[in-house]
């Protein structure tokens, strides 16, 4: 084996560093699925009657649905009635402040390099902190307050904004919309909610951060988040999980509704636990993502997909509105026996409205790269464009990527684009950075993180940042 | 500075050089010419540990270390530097961060401070002006699109900003322009060092008359077969290469 074949391979073979278990009580209902469960979560989290009928009807379309089969991932079934579909730590009751969260939670979060101390916070980025199911803790709460932004867990906007949930929950990705989708509404536990009012442009990053601990547990997070006329904001989500050998399923759904006028930009780093280098345990990530953008809005989703089992999620954007902008900028990396279809849907409904799509899969080791976009142009969305780049790059000999776009367009006064490349890097490549002084892994990760510039650059700052460690990391070991 | 004795090499089963003996003093320029397929390539690449190339006896000495046991990284943090023959193209990445990742990587082999990037922009500023180089060539991505001059030119602002102790040029003067070569030539004197030695691998004796060495060595079949002064260039220019090949047959016949 040549020597830049060996260097990725060892740059894959580094260890997940998030894969510890925080050994704090959890209550846990028993596994299975039935309208008595849906019913006991929603009792549990004391929700209204119409949030119980809103998940019992999930719950019914659900158990009509079949899993879809049209994806380019192979897993062994899912036995539903296996999982535990609600876990929590135990200790709090409710929170008051950040104090009252359990020190072994708040440790896991800084560990995580998460802090919840408002104060340390030099970036004024707020979190929201979910745990398994159960968001623990919200920063910055106050400061947002005074601007009129709401932002806290789903629970919470559940008990204190029940009108804005009620208007917005299932708008954007109705309880129909397919097999995973129908299973969140039925099950979801917790997520985050924000709302920016009209005007308003949001201060600062707001960032959910996920952790999934307890084993045997599905998570099921829902986040709204609502943009009023005018209003701006970006927002975080990060993920990882602990290393456990059975397959853990993930199955969130995120809604985002940008009103006239409306910025709202959405960035995930997701690194679930991906499995060991022989695919053994990790998480299944089955999620939908959807904005819908009003006149004049725009939605922005860029994703740096580095972990998790099995991938499978469409952030999409429905242009509802006239000259409403649709925006995806996606790095997928899948190393050792990882797989991931991703892409996205943009539909163009309104009058000139505009989408691009940036994707870049990098597959190593054994991965499998699917990229999957639909760009549909509705009748009456004259003057729509759309500018789509699907590039793929191969690490060694062994990984595979495809690429499935699909046009619909129907109107003539349309313009689309469609660029894709595959690329492999070049052992020349990586003579030639040597050669230069560098070492082959920093030529690897250099050679990267150039395939990816263009979705790093939409990343906020920090993020981008943390993205590069994060593919350093994921592809460490991919190239000899 | 360079010592290499009796080296054999191979590209997979097949055996490119045969025993090449040549020292390299500190300040010296040679020469190595020699028609296609000599092994002049493979020489220079043996030098700067490209893969795929097998060392299968001999040793080389650089600066007192065994230079075959160092990684190609390692090689030239010590010094080495090559100059491509077909500069390798890199889409997306930087062709100033390329350089400022490998000269921080010398750097701080060398135990001194890494470059900030004002400091950077300033040094390569000064270098650009040597080789004429244009500005938007160091934010372009590593030699993509670049003319075949320009790419040649890039590997010598390379040199220029990575200040090596010995400098490779494989075939830097093929694909140029008389306008061009005589600018190459020039950044490279420029560099000439007593403390920096050069080997130009070159086809062709004209590059020989702007940068002027102090030996040339004729490569053919894998070996050193004749080695003189500048003016032997000069001969070979005029004689062809036949004319050196039937003198060792003869002497060994």
């Amino acid at each position: 084996m040549s020597t830049a074949t060996q260097t990725v391979e060892d740059l894959a073979k580094q260890e997940y560093k998030y894969g510890f278990v925080t050994d704090v009580e959890t209550e846990t209902i028993p596994v299975g699925l039935s309208e008595d469960v849906v019913r006991l979560i929603s009792s549990k989290k004391e929700e209204p009657e119409w949030l119980l009928e809103s998940r019992l009807t999930a719950f019914r379309i659900w158990s009509k649905m079949t899993e879809p089969e049209w994806h380019n991932v192979h897993y062994k079934p899912i036995d539903y009635q296996a999982i535990s579909y609600y876990a929590a730590p135990k200790k709090q009751v409710k929170l008051d402040s950040l104090d009252d969260v359990d020190p072994e939670v708040r440790a896991t979060f800084d560990k995580l390099g998460i802090s919840l101390d408002e104060q340390k916070r030099l970036s004024g980025v707020a979190v929201d902190a979910v745990f398994d199911s159960v968001s623990v803790a919200t920063t910055f709460k106050d400061t947002l307050a005074n601007l009129g932004i709401i932002f806290c867990s789903f629970s919470e906007a559940v008990r204190e904004h029940p009108e804005l949930v009620r208007q917005y929950l299932g708008s954007v990705v109705p309880h129909s919309d397919n097999f995973f989708a129908a299973l969140n509404a039925a099950v979801f536990s917790d997520g985050s909610f924000a709302y920016i009012p009209k005007g308003v442009k949001c201060p600062m990053e707001l960032s959910t951060y996920f952790r999934i601990n307890a084993a045997n547990t599905g998570q099921f997070e829902r986040t709204l988040l609502v943009a009023d006329e005018g209003a701006e904001v970006s927002y975080l989500e990060g993920c990882t999980a602990p290393q456990r050998d059975e397959n853990q399923l993930h199955a969130a759904v995120v809604e985002l509704v940008a009103l006239d006028n409306a910025t709202i930009k959405y960035s995930t780093v997701q690194n679930w636990y991906p499995g060991d280098e022989n695919g053994k345990g990790g998480i299944y990530n089955f999620v939908t993502k959807r904005g819908k953008a009003f006149a004049n809005a725009k939605v922005t989703w860029t994703q740096v997909e580095t972990g998790s089992a099995i991938t499978w999620k469409y952030p999409s954007c429905i242009l509802q509105g006239d000259n409403s902008v649709g925006e995806f900028y996606s790095v997928a990396v899948t190393n050792n026996c990882q797989q991931a279809d991703t892409g996205t849907k943009m539909i163009h409904l309104g009058k000139n409205t505009r989408s691009t799509i940036i994707s870049k899969g990098i597959s190593a080791g054994k991965g499998q790269n699917t990229y999957r976009g639909l760009v549909r142009i509705g009748k009456g969305a004259r003057g729509a464009r759309n500018f789509s780049q699907c590039d793929s790059l191969l690490i060694g000999d062994r990984c595979g990527a495809h690429t499935f776009p699909y046009l619909e367009v129907k109107n003539t006064s349309s313009q689309v684009e469609h660029e894709a490349s595959t690329s492999k890097i070049g052992e020349d490549q990586i003579f030639y950075c040597r050669q230069r002084g560098l070492s082959t892994e920093d030529a690897v990760n250099l050679i990267v993180n150039g395939f990816c510039k263009e979705v790093f650059r939409e990343l906020p700052m920090e993020f981008a940042v943390e993205a590069q460690k994060l593919l350093g990391i994921s592809l460490e070991g991919s190239v000899g | 500075m360079l010592e290499i004795r009796d080296l054999h090499a191979a590209a997979g089963d097949r055996q490119i050089l045969n025993g090449i003996n040549l020292t390299v003093n500190a300040g010296e320029v040679h020469a190595i010419m020699g028609p296609n397929g000599s092994g002049k390539s493979t020489l220079a690449g043996v030098l700067a540990g490209r893969d795929g190339l097998e060392v299968t006896a001999g040793t080389v000495t650089y600066k007192g270390l065994d230079l075959l046991d160092l990684e190609p990284e390692e090689r030239a943090r010590e010094g080495v530097f090559l100059a491509f023959q077909y500069p390798v193209e890199i889409p997306g990445v930087n062709n100033a961060y390329l350089l400022k990742a490998g000269l921080n990587e010398v750097r701080k082999h060398r135990g001194e401070p890494e470059l900030d990037a004002m400091d950077f922009m300033t040094l390569i500023r000064a270098r650009m002006k040597l080789l004429e180089m244009d500005d938007t060539l160091l934010s372009r991505p590593v030699n993509e699109g670049f003319s075949g001059g320009e790419k040649k030119r890039n590997e010598i602002f390379q040199m220029a900003v990575l200040e090596p102790t010995l400098a490779i040029l494989d075939e830097t003067d093929s694909g140029l322009d008389i306008d061009a070569l005589k600018t190459v030539a020039g950044g490279v004197n420029a560099l000439r060092d007593p403390a920096r030695s050069l080997v130009v691998v070159t086809h062709y004796q004209r590059l020989l008359n702007y940068i002027v060495p102090d030996f040339v060595h004729v490569l053919s079949g894998g070996r050193i077969v004749k080695s003189g002064g500048k003016e032997l260039a000069l001969e070979l220019e005029e004689k062809g290469y036949g004319w050196t090949e039937t003198e060792p047959a003869a002497a060994s016949a």
